[in-house]
């Protein structure tokens, strides 16, 4: 219902934080403060274009504080003049046209604005202000005040301008040119009428095409030559080999006809040929602006923090700068970025972005602190033992797997194929060269050019690019965000799956306990928490956590039957507890649901349920996935869950525990060793190695605009389940890159039976080559599509 | 019949024009964001209107309280 929920941010209102301003309905001080702002300046339009598009504001005292220092500023800007400044800002919660629409009008909030304009893709708004009306830190402090709170991390030190290489349209866009042109040009020659007219404009109007064809050849095609020259210096027989060779023997024989009068050339083909492959080539390109999958610990750290001078004064400094023996302060919801001793009383610390479990470390005056915990709480002061670059959690970067900028090691499908392909074009067309030079010279060359041309891999070099980039698309509108395509080719290879558990197979909500029976009163609750003190069962402990705290009382007796359940006895009364066959009370057994029943004083009185906290279809995606894939749990917790997890999850899976994240990664390496081509599911920077170490690492995210490792995907949690799906949806996409190979060859043959005899005209060459492209263009669209609804 | 050169000639000097300033487009970073225009242009006409019946009120309301 629409009148329960916060006229801002769309969340349920609790009725009594519940808000009344100007007849609308606020879940909190927050969302109102913001609507004031906005009727205020007469931006309330902000709530004509999406209903609830905003964000509760959070509380930022004093965090960005170093944006009073200029220097950091500076390392954030864009652009710099006396008068105008420009920063970009990664703002997360940019989703809707009413964030567009507001922030491009922060001009009317703020003077000193002068314009700002959002790019919804990257979720980044870019700000042209005048540093002498205001600063970056009222701008920062004003997005957040509205709820747009921006990102800032070390990762944006240094920044600067990112070059944008835009080549590929450049290319693309001259070989239209000359394709179309050199096009218009040919028909007439195509339909060789041996008219006046014609023969009159020939030369005119094959030198014009050949004039045309000189931009395309050299500047569009370009890229092949280079990729050629590159595989056969490694010896590598890869794809462009015989496309680069077609391009140029094209280019050679139609100068060579048109020179000696011999004919149109080929021209129009090879213009087309370019300009269809570079299409493939930007089909494949598909890029995610809002993800990033080259994320390391510089975008989870801050980029500057509160330094506490001997003096006693305040200042921020960079991360970089922090050296050993400073004394910093962390505030509330602060990272800290450096290994060191804690000097405040008591800290308690949450690890979520190392371990992915969100649990509060108290810590005590003189204990050690690692970078990567979050204080929560109050302001807490800490010395430095490392600087940043030598602190434990950034040493985990220095391993070598994040070293290597892995040059794709596995050869491509495409690349595969051509092994044999290259060599077969080339003893085809020698053997038929010399078969021809008995008969006919003349014609031996002709047909030697010709086979090169028409078996110019157009179609089978566009195969690939077209089928993997639409399943990259389709699986993008399924929240499985890949790198590139050939994460997909990977993908269908894997036959080891490795799962993370905590945040990765469990959700990272905690875990709800109910109460199903009678209602207990104080006294037996009384009697349960005493009972359940002297367990050290997992069950037992989450439990008692979980019950209020009541009047400790003593045993009289204590017996624990492991596996089974507790039976205590106290002056009082006696209490028995576990499972059904434990307390001999037959309950429809729902043997996926813990429970935990209870028993006071010989009276059964119900049970407490331990709502599962794993991802919901756990058990059915694993029981999917099991006969095709080795599936292995990799925890780095105890194992404290292994029955639960035994319980449920098929019997061959692997279940290792207690692992770091170096051990992990060794872990997985250990797999490869053994000829695994293994796949981690993971969150969190603890799985960061084990993702870059194996051969997809896929990052499990809630919420993908925010945080994950880099990985080569990024899996919408909500689509966990899915994921076999995925998986099955991979292979098909190699299965349809192996039928459209087929129909490339098809196309091949007839074109190579044309030239083996020495009968290939240019027209006959400008028809086939088009219509192999869109047949084979149009077939993979066709079947990936298909394949994707096929659940 | 020589009009046929000059008749080329036009046409390719209109394409290559055209080229250029797709090359341009491209380099000013105009296809860079293709989804924010699409927005953009459908909130710009109410916006104005609003405000700049609303500014008048709020400077009164200003000198008003002044």
């Amino acid at each position: 219902m629409d009148t329960e929920n916060c006229f801002h941010c769309g969340n349920e209102i609790i009725k009594k934080d519940e808000i009344l301003f100007d007849d609308k309905k606020f879940c909190c001080n927050g969302c109102k403060t913001v609507y004031e702002i906005f009727s205020q300046n007469d931006l309330s339009c902000y709530y004509d274009f999406q209903a609830a598009p905003g964000a509760t504001p959070q509380d930022i005292q004093g965090k960005y504080d170093f944006l009073d220092n200029e220097e950091i500023v500076t390392k954030l800007l864009e652009f710099q003049e006396n008068t105008t400044h420009i920063v970009s800002l990664y703002i997360p919660h940019i989703h809707c046209s009413s964030c567009i629409w507001i922030l491009e009008n922060l001009q009317k909030l703020q003077p000193g604005i002068s314009t700002s304009q959002v790019n919804f893709g990257e979720k980044k708004v870019r700000v042209t202000y005048n540093p002498e009306k205001t600063s970056l830190k009222d701008i920062v402090y004003l997005l957040s005040s509205i709820g747009y709170e921006p990102y800032i991390s070390l990762e944006n030190f240094d920044e600067g301008k990112k070059k944008v290489d835009r080549s590929l349209i450049y290319k693309i866009g001259v070989a239209f040119f000359c394709f179309g042109n050199i096009m218009l040009l040919s028909f007439p020659e195509y339909f060789e009428v041996e008219e006046y007219w014609i023969n009159q404009y020939r030369g005119f109007f094959r030198w014009l095409i050949f004039g045309l064809s000189l931009p395309s050849f050299i500047y569009s095609a370009s890229g092949y030559y280079v990729s050629a020259w590159k595989s056969i210096k490694s010896r590598m027989l890869n794809i462009d080999i015989p496309i680069a060779l077609g391009i140029i023997v094209m280019f050679v024989r139609s100068t060579v006809d048109i020179v000696f009068d011999y004919g149109q050339g080929f021209f129009d083909s090879m213009c087309g040929l370019v300009f269809f492959m570079l299409l493939g080539k930007l089909f494949q390109q598909k890029t995610y602006d809002f993800l990033s999958f080259e994320r390391d610990y510089k975008s989870y750290f801050p980029i500057a923090i509160t330094k506490v001078l001997p003096n006693g004064t305040e200042e921020s400094v960079q991360v970089y700068d922090i050296e050993k023996g400073d004394r910093l302060l962390i505030r509330n919801q602060e990272l800290i970025p450096v290994d060191g001793i804690l000097i405040s009383e008591k800290a308690a610390i949450d690890y979520s972005f190392v371990t992915g479990e969100a649990v509060q470390i108290e810590k005590k005056s003189g204990d050690k602190i690692f970078a990567g915990g979050k204080q929560l709480g109050k302001v807490i002061e800490m010395e430095v033992l490392f600087s940043v670059s030598q602190s434990y959690l950034t040493q985990l970067w220095s391993n070598d797997v994040f070293q290597k900028r892995v040059e794709q090691q596995h050869k491509t499908i495409t690349d595969r194929i051509s092994r044999y392909f290259t060599p077969a074009l080339l003893a085809l067309a020698v053997v038929s060269f010399i078969y021809w030079i008995f008969i006919d010279v003349q014609t031996a060359f002709n047909v030697f050019t010709a086979i090169l041309i028409v078996a110019c891999p157009c179609a089978l070099a566009l195969t690939a690019p077209f089928t993997l980039g639409n399943v990259l698309r389709i699986l993008g509108n399924r929240k499985f965000y890949l790198k590139n395509a050939l994460v997909v080719e990977q993908l269908a290879k894997v036959d080891t799956i490795v799962f993370d558990k905590t945040g990765t197979i469990t959700t990272n909500k905690k875990t709800s306990i109910t109460y199903e029976g009678q209602i207990l009163n104080d006294f037996e609750l009384k009697l349960l928490k005493n009972a359940l003190r002297g367990s050290n069962h997992p069950l037992s402990r989450r439990l008692y956590d979980f019950i209020p705290n009541q009047q400790k009382i003593e045993t009289i007796s204590f017996e624990e039957v492991i596996g089974k359940g507790i039976f205590a006895k106290f002056e009082e009364g006696s209490v028995k507890l576990g499972s059904s066959q434990f307390l001999e009370h037959m309950s429809e057994n729902t043997h996926k649901k813990t429970k935990v029943h209870v028993e006071i004083n010989g009276v059964y009185k119900g049970s407490y349920v331990f709502n599962n906290q794993y991802r919901k279809g756990l058990e059915q995606l694993f029981e999917q996935l099991t006969p095709k894939y080795q599936l292995i749990v990799l925890s780095g917790d105890n194992d404290g869950e292994r029955k639960i997890l035994e319980k449920m999850l098929p019997k061959s899976t692997l279940l290792v525990f207690n692992q770091k994240p170096e051990q992990k990664l060794n872990y997985i390496e250990q797999l490869q060793s053994n000829g695994k081509n293994v796949m981690m599911i993971g969150d969190g920077l603890n799985d960061a190695g084990a993702l870059a170490q194996s051969n997809i690492g896929i990052s499990i995210s809630e919420n993908v605009n925010v945080f994950s490792p880099a990985c080569d995907g990024i899996l919408d949690a909500s689509q966990f389940d899915k994921i076999a799906f995925f998986m099955k949806y991979s292979k098909n996409a190699m299965k349809t890159i192996y039928m459209s190979f087929g129909l490339s060859l098809l196309y091949n043959v007839v074109g190579l039976s044309f030239a083996v005899t020495g009968k290939l005209d240019p027209i006959v060459a400008a028809i086939i080559m088009p219509l192999s492209t869109i047949t084979i263009v149009s077939f993979v669209t066709i079947m990936t599509n298909v394949f994707a609804r096929s659940k | 019949m020589s009009v046929i050169y000059l008749l080329i000639t036009i046409s390719i000097i209109v394409a290559v024009l055209f080229l250029g300033a797709f090359i341009k487009a491209v380099k000013s970073g105009q296809y860079d964001d293709d989804y924010t225009p699409s927005v953009r242009m459908l909130f710009d006409d109410e916006l104005v209107k609003e405000n700049s019946n609303k500014l008048i009120q709020t400077e009164k309301q200003k000198q008003k309280s002044i």
